[in-house]
């Protein structure tokens, strides 16, 4: 495609409604895509299928490659490697500014010498659109930010909420098939930022786009996103949606990184299970004696393993449970060394009679719980085998 | 509030030191040129009249006073040597600054663009010129630009030309002469805004669709302006006052007002004239600086 038609078709996008396909098919394909930065591999060989109508969250610690990817989406990085496709085309040789792609910058980059009006038109008046079309969608977009009355107003005039809704307003004003969003609510404060990721969350669904956000921060990314990746030293360890993400971990890194997690490793004892328990694993552990665990979809072909067990899954009591005799039930005991009383739920680090520590967090349902338990308390801690993750080490 | 006050002052002095220098320098001589400018001349030490005696008392110095007057204000409108000599000053300011920017831009530019440990290194050979004094330097333009000097060896070398030009005592000259001395003054303050510069902004911009052109002239041009003012000011203020170097380099056919004030001075040894030359110069000189005095502080309050 030459220069010039490329042009063409994007302005006829751009003066077209927003560009609804169909949703569910796949809108960008990432293909076996690499990035080298001397002889560091930023992104190194991923692929990824993004689908029209997601709103799609890059999870990752700092430095694992996820600007990196996102920058060459928007085209300021090239890939040395792989391909990148929109709707099928390959867009490696598209240059930024002739991409159907626009992107919220993490400090915003606001033109400081502009005003807020002339900030969301910059995009529209590149596209050459007639001065009566730019002048309507500078008022959608003021409507949708809810900017009005802040229209002549410079950057330095604006509150930290109210620069993000512009940057939020002029990304959007040319109506790209993606919004790229690079940590976009990191510079607000909790508060703002949670009812700002609602707003988000409001505005992907009715404008029906395709939205790809950055983030480190996973709380941000199970709000917002249908679908996330968590990457990890340029690859994606695992891509699912926020539930699956937390309850079914694929490796032992991503049940780490996503909330907290107690791991136990050890060995499947695959003699021992009697035959009643045909979908259990025991499993020999070295800190938390024999586990019970329920069979993971995927057959596991190693021995050596790691049960993973999220801190809410394991109750606490004084005695154990009533239920007792339910052969599977893992239970040990030990003495709760830890208490940390966070409002709506209260951590607990119980020290087993093998030495290692177990953590858990209890709901706090009740204003006056006499039972709390104190330091020094003997426990009894128990959780189901359903409550346990089985991964290869 | 009292360990607030105890805080307080030495600040509040402190902030005061700038207005004490100015005064101190700037005000003070001010005043007795401008006594100077309003006084006659006469053969005597010092060589004008009146002077002030305080020895005949409050009576002497209003006598003085009553006998200034602003004839040699007069002669300056009158004589039109020193209205060509304002007029010549501001042309050659006015080209010289343009000069300098063309050429001063696209240098700042290009270091603000390097990588961070090259940028001191640039910065350093922009300064280096400083260490030695400007006479030198100037007299080492003679030598380049003089007839059988190194830039007419190096055009008949190269045989773009068959003779050796005329260089010295040209306008050409003297361009060069200012352009070179005063480079570093424009290149410094543009590299200053251009290097605080976000990325981003440039990456925003290209990101909207705007191409690498139009991303220079919509984002990076327009918010180093303040850059370009400081630039120009720095070397025109200088170069409408500019002696040395139209001295040197340039032709005596046409004089600057600095050398026009030489002359006063120190060939006619008429201070009183040459006084109401430098009162002129400076009215003159502050309209611009009021100028961009008045736009900082439009900027200033626009942040705010």
């Amino acid at each position: 495609m030459t220069e010039d038609t490329a042009k063409t078709a994007m302005q006829a996008d751009l003066r077209a409604a927003a560009p609804r396909a169909a949703p569910g098919l796949p809108l960008l394909r990432i293909e076996a895509v690499a990035k080298e930065f001397g002889t560091f591999r930023a992104v190194d060989g991923l692929s990824l299928e993004i689908r029209s109508g997601e709103f799609f969250a890059l999870l990752g610690p700092s430095g694992c490659g996820k600007t990196t990817l996102l920058r060459m989406l928007a085209g300021f990085e090239t890939a040395d490697e792989g391909r990148i496709l929109l709707n099928g085309e390959d867009i490696a040789q598209v240059l930024p500014h002739e991409r159907p792609v626009n992107m919220m910058f993490q400090n915003y980059a606001l033109f400081p010498h502009l005003n807020v009006q002339e900030n969301i038109a910059f995009g529209l008046r590149r596209a050459r659109l007639p001065r009566s079309e730019i002048k309507a969608r500078i008022a959608e977009m003021v409507a949708l930010a809810k900017l009005e009355g802040l229209e002549k107003r410079k950057p330095d005039q604006l509150s930290g909420g109210q620069k993000q809704r512009v940057a939020l307003a002029r990304s959007l004003a040319r109506r790209p098939r993606v919004l790229l969003l690079d940590e976009p609510l990191a510079a607000l404060d909790k508060k703002l930022r949670e009812s700002t990721q609602a707003e988000l969350m409001e505005l992907q669904r009715r404008l029906g786009l395709t939205f790809i956000i950055v983030t480190h921060d996973q709380e941000e990314a199970m709000t917002v996103a249908n679908r996330i990746g968590v990457m990890n030293a340029g690859r994606l360890e695992q891509v699912a949606t926020p539930r699956e993400l937390y309850e079914v971990p694929a490796t032992r890194w991503v049940a780490q990184f996503v909330g907290d997690i107690n791991l136990f490793d050890g060995q499947i004892d695959r003699y021992s299970a009697p035959a009643t328990m045909t979908r259990r694993l025991a499993i020999v552990t070295r800190d938390a004696g024999t586990v019970h665990a329920a069979e993971p979809r995927q057959p596991i072909a190693r021995d050596d393993v790691c049960v993973a067990i999220r801190p809410e899954k394991i109750k606490l009591s004084r005695r154990g449970p009533v239920a007792e005799n339910t052969p599977a039930l893992n239970r040990m005991e030990g003495v709760v060394t830890d208490i940390g009383y966070l409002g709506g739920v209260t951590t607990y680090k119980v020290r087993l009679d093998s030495g290692a520590v177990l953590r858990s967090s209890m709901a706090n349902t009740a204003r006056i719980d006499l039972d709390a338990y104190g330091v020094n308390q003997r426990v009894v801690a128990w959780f189901t085998p359903d409550d346990c993750v089985v991964l290869e080490q | 509030m009292s360990a607030r006050s105890i805080f307080a002052r030495p600040a509040r002095l402190a902030g005061l030191a700038p207005y004490l220098w100015m005064a101190l320098f700037f005000l003070v001589p001010f005043v007795f040129v401008l006594k100077i400018s309003l006084s006659q001349t006469a053969i005597a030490q010092p060589p004008y009249t009146p002077v002030f005696d305080t020895a005949e008392g409050i009576a002497g110095i209003i006598a003085a006073l009553l006998a200034l007057s602003f004839d040699n204000f007069t002669l300056l409108i009158s004589d039109n040597l020193y209205i060509l000599s304002y007029a010549r000053s501001l042309v050659v300011a006015v080209l010289s600054t343009s000069i300098l920017l063309l050429i001063g831009y696209p240098i700042a530019y290009g270091m603000a663009r390097l990588p961070r440990g090259w940028q001191s290194v640039a910065m350093m050979l922009v300064i280096v010129p400083f260490w030695t004094s400007f006479l030198i330097r100037i007299y080492a333009w003679i030598n380049i630009l003089q007839h059988d000097g190194l830039l007419n060896q190096v055009l008949l070398s190269l045989h773009l030309v068959s003779a050796p030009l005329v260089w010295l005592s040209t306008d050409t000259a003297m361009y060069i002469g200012m352009v070179y001395s005063y480079l570093p003054f424009m290149i410094l303050p543009l590299y200053a805004t251009l290097a605080k510069m976000d990325p981003a902004l440039l990456e925003a911009a290209g990101d909207l669709g705007a191409s690498p052109l139009q991303s220079f002239w919509l984002v990076t041009f327009p918010l180093s302006l303040p850059g370009v003012g400081a630039g120009a000011l720095l070397c025109f203020i200088p170069i409408v006052g500019e002696f040395v170097t139209p001295d040197l380099l340039a032709g005596s056919n046409s004089l600057m007002i600095g050398q026009t004030l030489w002359l006063e001075f120190f060939t006619n040894k008429d201070w009183p004239v040459a006084s109401a030359v430098a009162v002129v110069l400076l009215l003159l000189l502050l309209a611009p600086l009021l100028i961009y005095d008045r736009l900082q502080r439009r900027q200033l309050e626009r942040t705010r």
